[in-house]
C-alpha cells in the first residue's frame, strides 16, 4: 500500500499544475445561455489543442491514455483550480468512449476527432417519461426502411439538445423479444425538422435539460452502433463510463464546497455551535470516506478489472454528502442563503437531484444488494 | 498510488483470517466469553510465535518492524474472529513506549512486549475513569497523563475487574500513582492505537455483515426469502456502505500513520469516528435482521453488538472525535470541548 503518487503520476500532475495556471480562462459567465456554452466551447478548444481533452482516450484516437489514477488526477485537478467545464462533456465522457468500444473503423474516423475539438456537440436520448429507472422498457421505437431507419417516440432529461450535433439514442428495433434484447443504440442527428426539443424546467427554476419529441427522424444504416439488437449491452457500458473514476473529483468538489460552508459559518458566529461542528465533522469524513474509497476502486480495478465492493457506493456517498452540505450552509445562511438566485439555496436545490440522476439511490441499492452482496432478486 | 496491500501484507491477512477461524470457531467465542476468563494462554503463545505481539515494533527490541497498516491488518482479522485476546492493549503499549520511552525504557519493555512473554497493558478510555485492556498478567501498565504517560508495574496499581458487556475481552478499572514516567508525548501512538480500534471495528462490522446477508439468502417469510424484500436489502447495502467506508477511511488513517504523520491525528479522528458508528449501527441492523432470534442468547451477534459497543468507546468516542476534525478542518478549537 503506498498512496502517494508514483513519478510518473506526479509528473502528470505537474503538468497539469503548471499548465492550468498558464491558461485557465477565468470563471464561465454565469446562466447557461449561448455565451455560456460559446464560453465552453472555447475552453475545450484550449484543452484539445494541448493535448487535455480525452485524457482517458487511448492515443490512437487522439487521447492521451491516462491511467485510471492519472484521470483521477486530471478530475481533482480541474476541480481544485476550479476550472470549467468543457463543453462536450457527454461526447467526452460517453460518446467517444462508446464508439472507441464498438463503433466501425469509419465510425471512429467520423466522429472521434470532431468530439474532442468540440465541432460536434453530443447529447443523450436514454430515458423516456415511462421508462427511467426501468430503461429497457423503453418504447421510442425505430423501424428500417429502404435508406436507413426513421424513429418515432419521446425522449427526457437531454442535456446539451440544442446545441447538440448528434444524440446518444436508444430505440426499440424488435417489439418481439423480450425487453433487453429489441434495443439498438444508434447515432441521430440533431439536425433535422422531425425533432422538437422543448426545455424542461426544472425546480431552481431554469431549464438545464430538455425533453425530445422524435417524429419519424431520419437514421442512415452507418449510424448503428455495436449491431443492430445490442443496444442494451452498448447502452450498458456508456452508463459505466458515466459512473467511473468520477469519485474523486466528486469528492474534490464537495472539499472545495465544504470550505465556503466552514467560513460562512464564521461569518455567521456560528463556528462555536456543538451542533455545526458535529455535522460539519460529519460532513468532512463523507467526503474523505468518498475519495479514499473511490482510490481504493480504481486500484482494484487497475489490478482485476473491476472495482471491489467500495466501488458500488460511490454515487450514494457523493449524492447523500451533496445534499447534507447543501442543507446545513442554507441552515447557517439563514434567509438571505434562502433567497431565491443565492448561490446556496440553488445548491440546495440543485442536489436534491443528485440522489435520482445516474442511477437513483434505490436503484443502486438494489444493484449492491444483488450484485454485491449476491442476495436473491425481488422479481 | 497503489490502495491495495502488498504480497506482504496480503499474506498475513489470509494467515490470519486461516488461523483465527480456527482457533476461535463460535463455540470458542462463547466459551471463553462465558467463563469469565476470556483470554486461551496456549492460543495467545501461538498468536506469539506467529510474531503478532511485536509485528508493529522495531526489529531492534524483538519485533517485526512492520508498521501501522500490518497493525491494522491483524486487528481488523481478530475483530472479524471476535478473538478474545490481550492483542490490541500490548500492541499499543509498545507503540507508547517506543514512541515515548527513553533508550533504557524501550530495552526494558519492548522485547517482552514483542515476544508476548511479558505483555503490556494500557489504558484505552478515561470516562471518567481509567480502564484497561490486557491488565491481568501484564507486567507494565501505561498510564496516561495529561500528554504523556507513566509506566507502573501491576503491583502498584489498584486493578478491579469490570464486568462490562463485551465479555470477549478483560476490562479493568485502574488506579495507579507514581510510576515512571516517559519524557515525550503519546499523541501518535494514542493515534495508531485509535486507528487499531477503527480496524477492530470494522472486523466485527463485516463479520456482523456477512452473517446478516447469509441470513437473509435462507430465512423465508411469505414464501421468499427475506433478503428478496427491499426493506432488508436495502438496510443491508446500507451496512454494506457503513463497513467500506469504515474501511477505507480505516487503511488511508494506517497509511498516514506510516507514512505521512502530518496527516494523521485528522486521519485517525476521521477513522474512528466513522468505524465506532458503522460498528455499532452494522451490529444493531445485523440483529434486526435476524429478528427474534437475533435477540437471544443463544445465538452469536449479540457479541459483536457488545465489543462494537465497547470498542467504539475506547480511546474516544465518535463525538469526541468528531469535535476534534471540527477543529482541525477550521473551526478552531472550542472553548468547552467535548470529552
Amino acid at each position: 500500500m503506498d498512496l502517494s503518487l508514483t513519478p510518473e503520476e506526479q509528473a502528470f500532475r505537474d503538468e497539469l499544475r503548471a499548465w492550468l495556471e498558464e491558461n485557465h480562462p477565468g470563471p464561465a459567465p454565469k446562466g447557461g445561455d449561448q455565451e455560456q456554452f460559446a464560453f465552453e466551447r472555447d475552453w475545450q478548444r484550449t484543452l484539445h489543442a494541448a493535448g487535455w481533452a480525452g485524457v482517458s482516450w487511448p492515443k490512437e484516437y487522439g487521447g492521451r491514455g491516462a491511467t485510471l489514477i492519472e484521470q483521477a488526477i486530471f478530475g481533482e485537478e480541474l476541480a481544485r483550480a476550479k476550472a470549467p467545464r468543457p463543453a462536450n462533456v457527454l461526447g467526452l465522457v460517453m460518446g467517444g468512449p462508446v464508439v472507441i468500444a464498438h463503433g466501425t473503423e469509419e465510425q471512429k474516423e467520423r466522429f472521434l476527432e470532431p468530439i474532442l475539438s468540440a465541432e460536434e456537440i453530443w447529447c443523450q436520448g436514454f430515458s423516456e417519461p415511462e421508462s427511467g429507472s426501468d430503461l429497457a422498457s423503453l418504447k421510442t421505437k425505430a423501424v428500417a426502411d429502404d435508406s436507413g431507419w426513421r424513429v418515432t417516440g419521446q425522449k427526457v432529461w437531454t442535456t446539451f439538445a440544442h446545441e447538440a450535433k448528434w444524440c446518444m439514442l436508444v430505440a426499440r428495433t424488435d417489439p418481439d423479444v423480450p425487453k433487453h434484447k429489441g434495443l439498438t443504440y444508434f447515432l441521430m442527428d440533431m439536425e433535422q425538422d422531425e425533432i422538437e426539443v422543448r426545455p424542461l424546467r426544472q425546480i431552481t427554476g431554469e431549464a438545464e435539460f430538455n425533453e425530445l419529441f422524435i417524429e419519424n427522424a431520419y437514421i442512415s444504416d452507418s449510424n448503428v452502433v455495436g449491431g443492430v439488437g445490442n443496444g442494451w449491452m452498448v447502452a450498458i457500458t456508456t452508463l459505466m463510463n458515466e459512473r467511473a473514476g468520477l469519485g474523486a473529483s466528486a469528492a474534490l468538489g464537495l472539499a472545495q464546497s465544504l470550505d465556503e460552508l466552514i467560513e460562512l459559518a464564521k461569518e455567521r458566529g456560528r463556528a462555536e455551535d456543538p451542533i455545526v461542528r458535529d455535522k460539519v465533522a460529519r460532513l468532512r469524513i463523507g467526503i474523505e470516506g468518498l475519495r479514499r474509497g473511490a482510490m481504493r476502486a480504481l486500484t482494484t480495478t487497475m489490478k482485476v478489472g473491476v472495482p471491489g465492493p467500495e466501488g458500488s457506493i460511490a454515487k450514494l456517498q457523493w449524492s447523500s454528502t451533496n445534499q447534507a452540505l447543501t442543507d446545513l450552509a442554507v441552515e447557517i445562511g439563514g434567509t438571505e442563503a434562502l433567497e431565491q438566485g443565492s448561490t446556496w439555496a440553488y445548491r440546495f436545490l440543485r442536489s436534491r437531484a443528485n440522489s435520482i440522476e445516474g442511477g437513483t439511490s434505490d436503484v443502486l441499492k438494489n444493484i449492491v444488494a444483488e450484485r454485491v452482496l449476491g442476495l436473491p432478486k425481488l422479481r | 498510488m497503489d490502495f491495495d496491500f502488498n504480497d506482504e501484507q496480503r499474506e498475513i491477512k489470509s494467515t490470519a483470517r486461516e488461523f483465527l477461524a480456527a482457533r476461535f470457531k463460535p463455540e470458542k467465542v462463547r466459551e471463553l466469553a462465558e467463563s469469565g476468563s476470556p483470554y486461551d494462554e496456549e492460543i495467545w503463545k501461538e498468536m506469539c510465535e506467529l510474531g503478532w505481539p511485536g509485528i508493529a515494533i522495531s526489529e531492534e527490541y524483538g519485533g517485526q518492524g512492520l508498521g501501522a497498516v500490518e497493525l491494522v491488518i491483524l486487528q481488523e482479522e481478530l475483530g472479524y474472529a471476535i478473538a478474545p485476546s490481550p492483542f490490541v492493549s500490548n500492541a499499543y503499549a509498545g507503540l507508547v513506549i517506543e514512541q515515548a520511552g527513553s533508550d533504557e525504557q524501550r530495552s526494558r519493555w519492548l522485547p517482552g512486549i514483542a515476544s508476548g512473554e511479558a505483555r503490556g497493558g494500557a489504558v484505552i478510555s478515561s470516562d471518567p475513569d481509567l480502564i484497561a485492556g490486557a491488565a491481568e498478567g501484564a507486567a507494565v501498565l501505561v498510564v496516561p497523563e495529561g500528554d504523556g504517560a507513566r509506566l507502573v508495574e501491576p503491583e502498584d496499581a489498584e486493578l478491579e475487574r469490570l464486568d462490562l458487556i463485551d465479555a470477549t475481552r478483560a476490562y479493568f478499572k485502574v488506579t495507579a500513582d507514581g510510576g515512571d514516567p516517559l519524557r515525550g508525548h503519546i499523541s501518535r501512538s494514542a493515534d495508531t492505537a485509535a486507528v487499531a480500534f477503527a480496524a477492530e471495528l470494522v472486523g466485527v462490522a463485516q463479520r456482523a455483515l456477512d452473517m446478516a446477508v447469509d441470513y437473509a439468502k435462507e430465512r423465508e417469510q411469505f414464501g421468499r426469502p427475506i433478503g428478496s424484500y427491499q426493506a432488508v436489502s436495502h438496510r443491508l447495502a446500507n451496512m454494506l456502505w457503513d463497513t467500506e467506508e469504515a474501511r477505507s477511511l480505516t487503511y488511508y488513517a494506517a497509511w498516514c500513520a506510516d507514512a505521512e504523520p502530518e496527516s494523521l491525528p485528522l486521519a485517525a479522528s476521521m477513522a474512528k469516528a466513522r468505524a465506532s458508528d458503522a460498528a455499532t449501527s452494522v451490529t444493531h441492523d445485523a440483529i434486526q435482521t435476524f429478528g427474534g432470534i437475533g435477540f437471544t442468547w443463544e445465538h452469536d451477534v449479540h457479541f459483536l453488538l457488545k465489543r462494537a459497543r465497547v470498542s467504539a468507546q475506547m480511546l474516544g468516542t465518535s463525538a469526541h472525535h468528531r469535535e476534534r476534525v471540527a477543529e482541525l478542518v477550521g473551526l478552531g478549537e472550542r472553548a468547552a470541548a467535548l470529552t
